[in-house]
Protein backbone atom coordinates (compact mmCIF):
# COMPACT_ATOMS: atom_id res chain seq x y z
CA UNK A 1 0.00 0.00 0.00
CA UNK A 2 1.36 3.72 -0.69
CA UNK A 3 1.40 6.40 1.61
CA UNK A 4 -1.16 8.38 -0.48
CA UNK A 5 -3.29 5.57 -0.70
CA UNK A 6 -3.95 4.94 2.89
CA UNK A 7 -7.26 6.07 3.97
CA UNK A 8 -8.66 7.98 6.00
CA UNK A 9 -12.24 7.17 7.46
CA UNK A 10 -13.12 8.31 10.70
CA UNK A 11 -14.00 4.85 12.31
CA UNK A 12 -15.33 4.35 16.15
CA UNK A 13 -11.26 3.46 16.89
CA UNK A 14 -9.88 7.03 15.16
CA UNK A 15 -12.11 8.70 17.26
CA UNK A 16 -9.94 7.65 20.25
CA UNK A 17 -6.51 7.11 18.77
CA UNK A 18 -4.78 6.61 14.91
CA UNK A 19 -3.78 3.46 14.08
CA UNK A 20 -0.36 2.71 13.07
CA UNK A 21 -0.50 1.30 9.33
CA UNK A 22 3.25 0.16 7.20
CA UNK A 23 2.63 2.04 4.17
CA UNK A 24 5.63 2.24 1.14
CA UNK A 25 6.65 6.07 0.61
CA UNK A 26 7.98 7.99 -2.77
CA UNK A 27 11.26 6.26 -2.86
CA UNK A 28 9.78 2.57 -1.86
CA UNK A 29 10.75 2.74 1.65
CA UNK A 30 8.21 1.56 4.14
CA UNK A 31 7.51 4.03 6.61
CA UNK A 32 4.42 4.13 9.28
CA UNK A 33 1.63 6.48 9.25
CA UNK A 34 -1.63 6.63 11.29
CA UNK A 35 -4.85 6.08 10.12
CA UNK A 36 -8.06 6.95 11.73
CA UNK A 37 -10.06 4.28 9.53
CA UNK A 38 -10.85 2.33 7.08
CA UNK A 39 -14.52 2.31 5.14
CA UNK A 40 -14.31 -1.44 4.51
CA UNK A 41 -13.36 -2.25 8.30
CA UNK A 42 -15.73 -0.09 10.07
CA UNK A 43 -18.75 -1.75 7.86
CA UNK A 44 -17.11 -4.92 8.49
CA UNK A 45 -17.06 -4.27 12.49
CA UNK A 46 -21.16 -3.24 11.82
CA UNK A 47 -21.88 -5.98 10.49
CA UNK A 48 -20.99 -7.85 13.33
CA UNK A 49 -22.39 -5.74 15.72
CA UNK A 50 -25.94 -5.97 13.76
CA UNK A 51 -25.43 -10.08 13.98
CA UNK A 52 -25.17 -9.18 17.30
CA UNK A 53 -28.25 -7.11 17.68
CA UNK A 54 -30.12 -9.91 15.76
CA UNK A 55 -29.30 -12.29 18.02
CA UNK A 56 -30.19 -10.61 20.91
CA UNK A 57 -33.49 -9.93 19.34
CA UNK A 58 -34.24 -13.03 18.72
CA UNK A 59 -33.77 -14.03 22.08
CA UNK A 60 -35.98 -11.45 23.80
CA UNK A 61 -38.63 -13.11 21.35
CA UNK A 62 -37.79 -16.92 22.66
CA UNK A 63 -38.06 -15.83 26.52
CA UNK A 64 -41.11 -14.24 25.45
CA UNK A 65 -42.15 -17.20 24.14
CA UNK A 66 -41.10 -19.25 27.04
CA UNK A 67 -38.77 -21.26 24.77
CA UNK A 68 -35.87 -19.51 26.71
CA UNK A 69 -34.86 -18.29 29.62
CA UNK A 70 -33.44 -14.92 30.57
CA UNK A 71 -30.01 -16.42 30.92
CA UNK A 72 -29.59 -16.86 27.06
CA UNK A 73 -30.79 -13.23 26.28
CA UNK A 74 -28.41 -11.74 28.59
CA UNK A 75 -25.73 -14.01 27.07
CA UNK A 76 -26.25 -12.75 23.63
CA UNK A 77 -26.78 -9.20 25.20
CA UNK A 78 -23.42 -9.68 26.74
CA UNK A 79 -21.89 -11.16 23.98
CA UNK A 80 -21.12 -13.95 25.67
CA UNK A 81 -21.22 -17.86 24.82
CA UNK A 82 -22.13 -20.97 27.04
CA UNK A 83 -18.14 -21.53 27.51
CA UNK A 84 -17.64 -17.69 28.92
CA UNK A 85 -20.48 -17.59 31.05
CA UNK A 86 -19.37 -21.14 32.78
CA UNK A 87 -15.91 -19.79 32.82
CA UNK A 88 -16.76 -16.57 34.78
CA UNK A 89 -19.50 -18.17 37.09
CA UNK A 90 -17.66 -21.38 37.77
CA UNK A 91 -21.40 -23.36 36.75
CA UNK A 92 -20.57 -26.52 35.11
CA UNK A 93 -21.30 -25.86 30.66
CA UNK A 94 -23.91 -28.61 30.68
CA UNK A 95 -26.16 -27.11 33.44
CA UNK A 96 -25.41 -23.13 31.78
CA UNK A 97 -27.11 -24.68 29.10
CA UNK A 98 -29.81 -26.39 31.04
CA UNK A 99 -30.46 -22.98 31.99
CA UNK A 100 -31.43 -21.66 28.99
CA UNK A 101 -34.15 -23.52 29.15
CA UNK A 102 -37.09 -21.55 30.52
CA UNK A 103 -38.66 -24.82 32.80
CA UNK A 104 -34.62 -24.79 34.35
CA UNK A 105 -34.10 -21.21 35.03
CA UNK A 106 -37.75 -21.16 37.00
CA UNK A 107 -36.27 -23.75 39.59
CA UNK A 108 -33.06 -21.91 40.06
CA UNK A 109 -31.67 -21.27 43.64
CA UNK A 110 -31.75 -17.74 44.82
CA UNK A 111 -27.43 -18.15 44.89
CA UNK A 112 -27.34 -19.42 41.12
CA UNK A 113 -29.68 -16.23 40.37
CA UNK A 114 -26.81 -13.91 42.07
CA UNK A 115 -24.23 -15.96 39.97
CA UNK A 116 -26.01 -15.26 36.61
CA UNK A 117 -27.00 -11.56 37.65
CA UNK A 118 -23.37 -10.57 38.99
CA UNK A 119 -22.03 -11.74 35.58
CA UNK A 120 -24.54 -10.10 33.62
CA UNK A 121 -23.92 -6.62 35.86
CA UNK A 122 -27.97 -6.42 36.49
CA UNK A 123 -30.23 -7.13 39.49
CA UNK A 124 -31.61 -10.39 39.91
CA UNK A 125 -35.31 -8.55 39.56
CA UNK A 126 -33.80 -7.18 36.09
CA UNK A 127 -32.46 -10.98 35.44
CA UNK A 128 -36.20 -12.04 35.82
CA UNK A 129 -37.67 -8.95 33.47
CA UNK A 130 -34.82 -8.76 31.25
CA UNK A 131 -36.10 -5.18 31.76
CA UNK A 132 -32.81 -2.61 31.82
CA UNK A 133 -31.95 0.04 31.12
CA UNK A 134 -28.92 0.50 28.52
CA UNK A 135 -27.39 3.25 27.58
CA UNK B 1 5.74 4.77 41.62
CA UNK B 2 6.57 5.46 38.43
CA UNK B 3 9.09 3.77 35.93
CA UNK B 4 11.58 5.29 33.39
CA UNK B 5 9.42 3.93 30.29
CA UNK B 6 8.53 5.71 26.87
CA UNK B 7 5.48 4.57 25.24
CA UNK B 8 5.58 3.99 21.87
CA UNK B 9 2.74 3.39 19.69
CA UNK B 10 3.06 0.21 17.24
CA UNK B 11 0.68 -1.89 14.64
CA UNK B 12 0.50 -4.81 16.53
CA UNK B 13 0.25 -5.27 20.24
CA UNK B 14 2.41 -7.81 20.73
CA UNK B 15 4.88 -6.18 18.59
CA UNK B 16 4.35 -3.72 20.46
CA UNK B 17 4.79 -4.73 23.97
CA UNK B 18 8.06 -7.20 22.73
CA UNK B 19 9.86 -3.71 21.56
CA UNK B 20 9.09 -1.40 24.10
CA UNK B 21 10.17 -4.32 26.79
CA UNK B 22 13.49 -5.18 24.61
CA UNK B 23 14.28 -1.26 23.74
CA UNK B 24 13.80 -0.48 27.93
CA UNK B 25 16.53 -3.07 28.46
CA UNK B 26 18.90 -1.32 26.18
CA UNK B 27 18.14 -3.22 23.09
CA UNK B 28 18.05 -0.15 20.69
CA UNK B 29 18.21 -2.34 17.33
CA UNK B 30 14.80 -3.34 18.24
CA UNK B 31 11.82 -2.27 15.82
CA UNK B 32 8.63 -3.60 15.42
CA UNK B 33 9.27 -5.29 11.97
CA UNK B 34 12.03 -6.75 13.18
CA UNK B 35 10.55 -8.04 16.33
CA UNK B 36 7.73 -9.56 13.76
CA UNK B 37 10.22 -10.98 11.74
CA UNK B 38 12.28 -12.59 13.98
CA UNK B 39 9.45 -13.71 15.98
CA UNK B 40 8.23 -15.37 12.30
CA UNK B 41 5.07 -13.68 13.01
CA UNK B 42 3.62 -14.11 9.60
CA UNK B 43 1.28 -17.16 9.07
CA UNK B 44 -2.07 -18.15 8.02
CA UNK B 45 -4.35 -20.64 9.55
CA UNK B 46 -8.28 -20.91 9.40
CA UNK B 47 -9.97 -23.37 12.03
CA UNK B 48 -13.13 -25.42 10.44
CA UNK B 49 -14.20 -27.29 13.03
CA UNK B 50 -13.63 -23.64 15.37
CA UNK B 51 -16.16 -20.34 15.78
CA UNK B 52 -15.20 -17.24 17.17
CA UNK B 53 -18.12 -15.02 17.70
CA UNK B 54 -20.44 -17.40 15.41
CA UNK B 55 -18.20 -16.31 12.76
CA UNK B 56 -15.22 -18.64 10.99
CA UNK B 57 -11.67 -18.58 12.94
CA UNK B 58 -9.35 -17.31 10.91
CA UNK B 59 -5.63 -16.11 11.91
CA UNK B 60 -3.01 -14.18 9.62
CA UNK B 61 -0.21 -14.29 13.00
CA UNK B 62 0.90 -17.08 14.87
CA UNK B 63 0.06 -17.38 18.28
CA UNK B 64 -0.59 -15.52 20.67
CA UNK B 65 2.72 -15.12 23.23
CA UNK B 66 5.00 -16.87 20.43
CA UNK B 67 6.57 -13.54 19.12
CA UNK B 68 8.21 -12.37 22.48
CA UNK B 69 8.90 -15.68 23.46
CA UNK B 70 10.75 -16.14 19.56
CA UNK B 71 12.29 -12.98 19.57
CA UNK B 72 13.78 -13.06 22.99
CA UNK B 73 15.44 -16.40 22.67
CA UNK B 74 16.86 -15.09 19.00
CA UNK B 75 19.08 -12.04 20.78
CA UNK B 76 20.14 -14.31 23.98
CA UNK B 77 17.78 -12.92 26.30
CA UNK B 78 16.20 -15.31 28.93
CA UNK B 79 12.05 -15.00 28.90
CA UNK B 80 9.83 -14.74 32.41
CA UNK B 81 6.93 -15.35 31.97
CA UNK B 82 4.00 -16.59 34.35
CA UNK B 83 0.53 -17.38 35.31
CA UNK B 84 -1.72 -17.46 38.36
CA UNK B 85 -4.26 -19.40 40.03
CA UNK B 86 -5.23 -16.24 43.08
CA UNK B 87 -5.37 -12.69 41.69
CA UNK B 88 -3.58 -11.72 44.97
CA UNK B 89 -0.61 -13.18 44.21
CA UNK B 90 -0.85 -11.78 40.44
CA UNK B 91 -1.41 -8.21 41.61
CA UNK B 92 1.62 -9.27 44.11
CA UNK B 93 3.83 -10.38 41.84
CA UNK B 94 3.31 -7.63 39.40
CA UNK B 95 4.04 -4.91 42.24
CA UNK B 96 7.17 -6.72 43.08
CA UNK B 97 8.44 -6.33 39.39
CA UNK B 98 7.39 -2.74 39.53
CA UNK B 99 9.03 -2.46 42.67
CA UNK B 100 12.19 -4.00 40.78
CA UNK B 101 12.32 -1.31 38.34
CA UNK B 102 10.60 -3.90 35.87
CA UNK B 103 8.00 -2.94 33.33
CA UNK B 104 5.63 -6.07 33.00
CA UNK B 105 3.84 -7.23 29.54
CA UNK B 106 0.44 -8.50 29.95
CA UNK B 107 -1.76 -10.81 28.75
CA UNK B 108 -5.48 -9.54 28.94
CA UNK B 109 -8.94 -9.65 27.46
CA UNK B 110 -10.66 -6.16 25.94
CA UNK B 111 -14.24 -6.73 26.70
CA UNK B 112 -13.93 -4.84 29.85
CA UNK B 113 -10.90 -2.99 28.95
CA UNK B 114 -12.30 0.26 29.92
CA UNK B 115 -10.46 2.81 27.12
CA UNK B 116 -11.16 0.76 24.25
CA UNK B 117 -14.18 1.99 22.09
CA UNK B 118 -17.46 0.10 22.67
CA UNK B 119 -17.40 -1.31 19.32
CA UNK B 120 -14.54 -3.10 19.97
CA UNK B 121 -15.19 -5.16 22.69
CA UNK B 122 -15.70 -8.44 22.09
CA UNK B 123 -14.29 -11.08 24.39
CA UNK B 124 -11.06 -11.35 23.15
CA UNK B 125 -8.49 -12.49 25.42
CA UNK B 126 -5.28 -12.32 23.43
CA UNK B 127 -4.37 -8.55 23.89
CA UNK B 128 -1.12 -7.49 25.26
CA UNK B 129 -0.30 -4.14 27.16
CA UNK B 130 2.54 -3.19 29.36
CA UNK B 131 2.30 -1.69 33.12
CA UNK B 132 5.05 0.88 34.23
CA UNK B 133 4.06 1.90 37.38
CA UNK B 134 0.81 3.02 40.33
CA UNK B 135 -0.31 6.27 41.25
CA UNK B 136 -2.49 5.68 43.92
CA UNK B 137 -5.15 3.28 43.01
CA UNK B 138 -4.24 3.54 39.26
CA UNK B 139 -1.81 1.50 37.20
CA UNK B 140 -0.12 3.42 34.39
CA UNK B 141 -0.34 1.35 31.30
CA UNK B 142 1.49 1.68 28.06
CA UNK B 143 -0.78 0.04 25.31
CA UNK B 144 0.72 -0.43 21.89
CA UNK B 145 -1.93 0.20 20.12
CA UNK B 146 -2.94 3.73 21.72
CA UNK B 147 -1.15 6.40 20.90
CA UNK B 148 -0.55 7.65 24.17
CA UNK B 149 0.28 6.16 27.35
CA UNK B 150 -3.48 5.41 29.51
CA UNK B 151 -4.02 3.67 33.07
CA UNK B 152 -6.70 1.19 34.50
CA UNK B 153 -7.70 1.35 38.44
CA UNK B 154 -6.20 -1.60 40.24
CA UNK B 155 -9.84 -3.65 39.76
CA UNK B 156 -10.39 -2.60 36.25
CA UNK B 157 -6.89 -4.32 35.56
CA UNK B 158 -7.57 -7.33 37.73
CA UNK B 159 -10.54 -8.00 35.77
CA UNK B 160 -9.04 -7.84 32.09
CA UNK B 161 -6.04 -10.05 33.60
CA UNK B 162 -8.51 -12.56 34.59
CA UNK B 163 -10.44 -12.16 31.66
CA UNK B 164 -12.02 -15.99 30.83
CA UNK B 165 -13.05 -17.79 27.53
CA UNK B 166 -10.51 -19.23 24.85
CA UNK B 167 -7.34 -18.02 25.54
CA UNK B 168 -8.01 -16.69 29.30
CA UNK B 169 -4.63 -14.80 30.82
CA UNK B 170 -4.87 -16.55 33.37
CA UNK B 171 -2.95 -13.18 35.03
CA UNK B 172 -0.22 -13.85 32.65
CA UNK B 173 2.75 -11.60 32.75
CA UNK B 174 6.35 -11.55 30.92
CA UNK B 175 9.37 -9.55 30.67
CA UNK B 176 12.93 -10.01 29.75
CA UNK B 177 14.31 -11.86 32.34
CA UNK B 178 18.14 -9.81 32.51
CA UNK B 179 19.59 -6.87 30.63
CA UNK B 180 21.75 -8.58 28.35
CA UNK B 181 23.91 -6.60 25.71
CA UNK B 182 22.56 -7.58 21.97
CA UNK B 183 25.13 -7.38 19.11
CA UNK B 184 24.25 -6.67 15.34
CA UNK B 185 25.76 -9.81 14.65
CA UNK B 186 23.30 -11.76 17.18
CA UNK B 187 20.74 -9.57 15.20
CA UNK B 188 21.63 -10.53 11.85
CA UNK B 189 21.69 -14.74 13.25
CA UNK B 190 18.38 -13.71 14.52
CA UNK B 191 17.31 -12.43 11.59
CA UNK B 192 18.21 -15.75 9.57
CA UNK B 193 16.70 -17.71 12.35
CA UNK B 194 13.05 -15.71 12.14
CA UNK B 195 12.76 -16.03 8.37
CA UNK B 196 13.48 -19.68 8.07
CA UNK B 197 11.53 -20.59 10.91
CA UNK B 198 8.50 -18.41 8.81
CA UNK B 199 9.40 -20.58 5.39
CA UNK B 200 9.14 -23.99 7.38
CA UNK B 201 5.81 -22.55 8.84
CA UNK B 202 4.45 -21.31 5.62
CA UNK B 203 5.56 -23.61 2.94
CA UNK B 204 5.90 -26.93 4.81
CA UNK B 205 3.40 -27.40 7.86
CA UNK B 206 1.46 -30.14 7.67
CA UNK B 207 -2.20 -30.31 7.28
CA UNK B 208 -4.37 -28.47 4.61
CA UNK B 209 -5.59 -25.66 7.07
CA UNK B 210 -2.12 -23.68 7.84
CA UNK B 211 0.38 -21.71 6.06
CA UNK B 212 0.13 -21.37 2.27
CA UNK B 213 -2.40 -24.55 1.85
CA UNK B 214 -5.01 -22.61 4.51
CA UNK B 215 -5.01 -19.89 2.16
CA UNK B 216 -6.02 -22.17 -1.06
CA UNK B 217 -8.11 -24.17 1.26
CA UNK B 218 -9.99 -20.83 2.78
CA UNK B 219 -10.84 -19.74 -0.90
CA UNK B 220 -12.07 -22.93 -1.94
CA UNK B 221 -14.66 -22.79 1.27
CA UNK B 222 -15.28 -19.11 0.11
CA UNK B 223 -16.39 -20.07 -3.27
CA UNK B 224 -18.62 -22.67 -1.49
CA UNK B 225 -19.93 -20.58 1.40
CA UNK B 226 -22.78 -18.40 -0.32
CA UNK B 227 -24.18 -21.79 -1.44
CA UNK B 228 -23.55 -23.91 2.05
CA UNK B 229 -25.03 -20.58 4.29
CA UNK B 230 -26.67 -18.44 2.12
CA UNK B 231 -25.97 -14.90 1.29
CA UNK B 232 -26.56 -13.37 4.73
CA UNK B 233 -24.47 -15.86 6.60
CA UNK B 234 -21.67 -15.76 3.97
CA UNK B 235 -21.33 -12.18 4.29
CA UNK B 236 -21.08 -12.30 7.82
CA UNK B 237 -18.29 -14.74 7.38
CA UNK B 238 -16.44 -12.83 5.08
CA UNK B 239 -16.65 -9.67 7.12
CA UNK B 240 -15.12 -11.63 10.33
CA UNK B 241 -12.12 -12.47 7.97
CA UNK B 242 -11.90 -8.80 6.39
CA UNK B 243 -12.00 -7.48 10.43
CA UNK B 244 -9.46 -10.42 10.96
CA UNK B 245 -7.20 -9.18 8.29
CA UNK B 246 -7.32 -5.44 8.69
CA UNK B 247 -8.17 -4.26 12.12
CA UNK B 248 -6.48 -3.11 14.59
CA UNK B 249 -3.01 -4.73 15.24
CA UNK B 250 -2.44 -6.02 11.88
CA UNK B 251 -0.62 -2.82 10.30
CA UNK B 252 -3.02 -3.62 7.30
CA UNK B 253 -3.33 -6.21 4.76
CA UNK B 254 -3.12 -9.47 7.14
CA UNK B 255 0.23 -8.09 8.40
CA UNK B 256 1.90 -8.61 5.28
CA UNK B 257 3.04 -4.76 5.37
CA UNK B 258 4.44 -5.68 8.52
CA UNK B 259 6.12 -8.57 6.83
CA UNK B 260 7.53 -6.57 3.59
CA UNK B 261 9.06 -3.92 5.63
CA UNK B 262 10.88 -6.22 8.14
CA UNK B 263 12.40 -7.74 4.80
CA UNK B 264 13.37 -4.05 3.98
CA UNK B 265 14.54 -3.71 7.54
CA UNK B 266 17.06 -6.76 7.57
CA UNK B 267 19.06 -5.24 4.13
CA UNK B 268 20.35 -3.26 6.54
CA UNK B 269 22.34 -6.53 8.01
CA UNK B 270 22.45 -8.99 5.23
CA UNK B 271 22.99 -6.81 2.26
CA UNK B 272 20.95 -9.05 -0.16
CA UNK B 273 19.69 -7.52 -3.21
CA UNK B 274 16.43 -10.84 -2.96
CA UNK B 275 15.24 -9.24 0.45
CA UNK B 276 14.72 -6.21 -1.08
CA UNK B 277 12.86 -7.64 -4.48
CA UNK B 278 10.82 -10.42 -2.24
CA UNK B 279 9.81 -7.53 0.06
CA UNK B 280 8.23 -6.30 -3.03
CA UNK B 281 6.26 -9.57 -3.54
CA UNK B 282 5.01 -9.13 0.27
CA UNK B 283 3.48 -5.84 -0.60
CA UNK B 284 1.75 -7.37 -3.42
CA UNK B 285 0.42 -9.33 -1.63
CA UNK B 286 -0.58 -7.71 0.81
CA UNK B 287 -2.32 -5.27 -1.85
CA UNK B 288 -4.23 -8.48 -3.19
CA UNK B 289 -5.68 -8.70 0.83
CA UNK B 290 -6.72 -5.12 0.67
CA UNK B 291 -8.68 -6.03 -2.57
CA UNK B 292 -10.38 -8.70 -1.64
CA UNK B 293 -11.44 -6.81 1.63
CA UNK B 294 -12.58 -4.28 -0.86
CA UNK B 295 -14.69 -7.05 -2.57
CA UNK B 296 -15.75 -8.49 0.53
CA UNK B 297 -17.01 -5.24 1.62
CA UNK B 298 -19.29 -5.11 -1.56
CA UNK B 299 -20.86 -8.64 -0.77
CA UNK B 300 -21.66 -8.22 2.74
CA UNK B 301 -22.96 -4.06 2.15
CA UNK B 302 -25.07 -6.54 -0.50
CA UNK B 303 -23.80 -4.10 -3.23
CA UNK B 304 -22.88 -7.32 -5.28
CA UNK B 305 -23.49 -11.10 -4.22
CA UNK B 306 -23.45 -13.63 -7.06
CA UNK B 307 -21.86 -16.57 -6.81
CA UNK B 308 -19.63 -15.10 -9.58
CA UNK B 309 -18.61 -12.20 -6.73
CA UNK B 310 -18.04 -14.94 -4.10
CA UNK B 311 -15.35 -16.75 -7.10
CA UNK B 312 -13.96 -13.57 -7.62
CA UNK B 313 -12.99 -12.51 -3.66
CA UNK B 314 -11.60 -17.08 -4.09
CA UNK B 315 -9.58 -15.71 -6.69
CA UNK B 316 -7.68 -13.17 -4.96
CA UNK B 317 -7.05 -15.29 -1.87
CA UNK B 318 -5.36 -17.92 -4.50
CA UNK B 319 -3.19 -15.46 -6.27
CA UNK B 320 -2.26 -14.04 -2.71
CA UNK B 321 -1.02 -17.60 -1.72
CA UNK B 322 0.90 -17.98 -5.52
CA UNK B 323 2.56 -14.95 -4.83
CA UNK B 324 3.32 -15.85 -1.33
CA UNK B 325 4.49 -19.33 -1.67
CA UNK B 326 6.82 -17.80 -4.46
CA UNK B 327 8.52 -15.42 -1.88
CA UNK B 328 8.95 -17.89 0.54
CA UNK B 329 10.90 -20.43 -2.13
CA UNK B 330 12.57 -16.92 -3.02
CA UNK B 331 13.92 -17.14 0.71
CA UNK B 332 14.32 -20.30 0.93
CA UNK B 333 17.19 -20.37 -1.82
CA UNK B 334 18.82 -16.92 -0.30
CA UNK B 335 22.57 -17.18 -0.17
CA UNK B 336 23.36 -16.29 3.33
CA UNK B 337 26.77 -14.69 3.20
CA UNK B 338 26.90 -14.60 7.08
Amino acid sequence: MKKDELPQDLGALGKITGEVCYVVDESGNYTTVLSNGWEVKSSALEVAWKDVEQRIQAAHQKVLNKEASPILFFMELRVMDIPIVAAYTGIWKWQVKKHLKYPAFEKLSASRLAKYAELFEVSVEELKTMKVDET
Amino acid sequence: MKLDFTHTQAAHCENGVTTSLLRHHGVNQITEPLAFGIGSGLFFIYIPFMKINNGPAIAFRTQPGLIFNRTCKALGIPVARKKFRSKEEAEKILMECLAAGQPVGCQVGVYYLTYFPKEYRFHFNAHNLIVYGKEEDNFLISDPVMEMATSLSSYELERVRFAKGAFAPRGQLYYPKEKREVTNDQVKKAIKTGINRNINLMLRIPGPIAGIRGIRYTAKKISQWRDKLGPKKAGSYLAQLVRMQEEIGTGGGGFRFIYAAFLQQAYAYHPIQELIDISKEFTRSGDIWRSAAVQAAGIYKGRIGSQADFNVMSDYLNAAADIEKQAFQALAKIKWKA
